[in-house]
């Protein structure tokens, strides 16, 4: 019998701990065995099952770039049973990752082509890894505009790195945080993410939208897209259904005939078009 | 073509014998406590003399109820992983209908589509299954409306069929004739035995049912249908293609084990987002996916239908829906 066991998630240390925003941790994970360490590689959009060993596995994006080699960086936050115990982890702890899976953004097919981000909230990490793969291949790409937006300065995820962005000259680097949200000395913008990326006005030509965020953002900004003129099929985003397997048999991501965990998570609005609306 | 044999009555027990002495555990339906269920057997007296259908599905042998994927043992800063190995006990499974002999089909095309499942397919590497075809029938069965039927071969390595005196036994393949090496004596000339087994009559047109559904998603007879579904989930536990899964831990702070359960679409948690938000929040949009991913999406991504018309769905519902009544009103225009 050669078939293996595909459930069994390699072990990994938390190498780094990083405190996001309330309830929102990163996590730097490495290879306990440097074998599969070796074998290990992902591209720009994969997903994985996270294991807390005793309470079960969750699935999130690989919030790293697949260009920064060693290491994956999970982004999360505390909301049930596997994420409250993840979240009491500490560095040097042990966790387990199956891994990857899905499809992945297509970044050779946008050579030559402007890039927008839209993230909201804690969608920001899976956009993160496409982020800096294309940074990391800046010659590759035209203009990169990002547009992120949460509910407050304080739930803003990766602040260090949007300090870097706002930095670099060849990225255009917009933040909001929706009316309420901001703080004394606030210099970014506020206002909801739809409206914000409106009065942008990004062009649609040659130019790829990537959108991620809580449904209500993805509902409002798809129709600004589409009014400033964007296809749906250069319109793309990562859904993050329930999953337990991850692998395309249990069953519980099926929109339509279409497995997220397989066909996905990485769809095009024109994909996402063709598919009943249960995501 | 497969070769037919007699198999007498009163050869069965030469037969479960020479199977238990190659080492293989026998499961038959028998009638306990008023059930008529699959339960290891020795000898045919054993076997229930007079049933349609077992209650619970066979498809048990294969996809256990709870199975154990993996144990670990949780240290400080330590967790030590161990993998499980599949608990396949050679098994024959006798007297399962050919409804239920098929259903094994649409697991393997789950569990084998792209990556494989080992759990699953050592069971299945351990597994002979001698169906037995169908004199009776009730208004629950609709084999014939999913391409199956009362003497359908599909699926059994050996399908018996009652005559006077005993059975024809049509022995189809590889495992099929392995048995009979093992009780060659049992297994008699065919003097040409004729197949007679019960007509079900076709209660809908499927791939008429296929092709309505590509327009019927956003159709209101979901939400009556289901109206009086109380999402208890025994359709599925009792179906024999239904394949989804849960994967839960069972551990306290020193470890424990990782295990695959049973799960069914009709349950609000299936899809229920860390977020709040449920893609199928609605009992309607649930029964939707069930005769969608049965009878529209199967046939989209495996070529075959995720229904073996056994019935056992709706015989088991406890308000009385009527799975071949639903099915023919879909199918409708």
């Amino acid at each position: 019998m050669t078939d293996t066991n595909i459930y069994l998630p390699h072990l990994m240390r938390i190498a780094k701990i990083t405190e996001e925003a309330p309830a929102v941790k990163t996590f730097r994970l490495e290879f306990l065995d440097a074998a599969a360490a070796e074998a290990f590689s992902f591209e720009t959009g994969q997903f994985g099952l996270y294991s807390a060993f005793g309470e079960g596995e969750s699935t999130f994006c690989i919030a790293s770039s697949p260009t920064r080699k060693g290491y994956i960086e999970c982004t999360f936050r505390e909301a049930g049973r596997v994420t409250a115990s993840l979240a009491d982890k500490e560095e040097g702890d042990v966790v387990g990752f199956r891994g990857p899976y899905g499809n992945r953004f297509p970044i050779e097919q946008w050579k030559g082509k402007n890039l927008v981000f839209v993230a909201g909230g804690i969608a920001l990490p899976p956009l993160r890894s496409v982020i800096w793969n294309c940074l990391d291949l800046r010659d590759w790409f035209k203009d990169i505009t990002i547009v992120y937006g949460a509910r407050s300065v304080n739930d803003l995820v990766y602040k260090d790195e949007l300090k870097e962005w706002e930095a670099r000259p060849d990225v255009n680097l917009v933040v909001t945080v929706d009316p309420g949200g901001e703080v004394p000395g606030w210099t970014g913008k506020v206002g909801f993410v739809p409206p914000v990326v409106e009065a942008l006005n990004p062009a649609p030509d040659n130019t790829v939208a990537l959108v991620c965020g809580p449904p209500i953002m993805i509902k409002l900004t798809l129709p600004v897209l589409a009014k400033l003129g964007f296809p749906p099929e250069s319109i793309f985003t990562t859904l993050e259904n329930r999953m337990k397997c991850g692998l395309g048999k249990c069953g519980r991501c099926n929109t339509g005939s279409s497995y997220v965990c397989k066909d996905g998570p990485v769809y095009t609005l024109a994909q996402l078009n063709s598919l009943p609306a249960e995501y | 073509m497969a070769e037919t044999f007699f198999l007498p009555q009163a050869s069965l027990d030469a037969l479960f014998a020479a199977l238990a002495k190659d080492g293989r555990r026998i499961l038959a339906p028998t009638d306990r406590d008023g059930r008529t269920e699959l339960n290891p057997v020795a000898s045919f007296q054993e076997v229930a003399a007079d049933y349609i259908q077992t209650i619970l599905s066979a498809k048990e042998a294969a996809f256990p109820k709870v199975e154990r994927l993996m144990t670990f043992t949780l240290g400080a800063k330590a967790v030590d992983l161990k993998d499980a190995e599949p608990h396949a006990e050679p098994t024959v499974l006798f007297g399962v209908r050919p409804c239920e002999a098929s259903g094994f089909g649409a697991l393997d095309a789950v569990f084998n589509w792209d990556t494989r499942d080992r759990f699953f397919n050592a069971r299945m590497e351990a597994l002979a299954i001698i169906g037995v075809g169908c004199t009776k029938k009730d208004d629950a069965c609709f084999c014939t409306s999913v391409g199956g039927g009362p003497g359908s071969t599909r699926g059994s390595d050996i399908l018996l069929t009652p005559v006077e005196g005993g059975f024809l036994a049509e022995v189809l393949t590889p495992k099929g004739r392995a048995m009979v090496a093992l009780a060659p004596g049992a297994f008699q000339p065919d003097p040409g035995l004729e197949k007679k087994v019960v007509e079900v009559p076709v209660a809908f047109d499927q791939p008429g049912l296929t092709r309505r559904l590509k327009d019927r998603f956003e159709d209101g007879i979901w939400m009556e249908q289901s109206l009086r579904c109380v999402g208890c989930g025994a359709c599925a536990y009792v179906c024999p293609t239904c394949v989804c899964f849960d994967i839960v831990e069972e551990a306290d702070a020193k470890g424990g084990h990782r295990l695959r359960t049973w799960d069914s679409c009709g349950g609000p948690m299936f899809t229920l987002h860390a977020s709040g938000h449920n893609p199928r929040e609605t009992q309607a949009q649930r029964w939707r996916q069930r005769v969608y991913h049965k009878f529209s999406y199967y046939p989209e991504r495996y070529d075959m239908l995720g229904c073996v018309g056994c019935g056992k769905c709706t015989r088991a519902c406890p308000v009385d829906m009527n799975l071949q009544e639903h099915l023919a009103e879909a199918a409708q225009a």
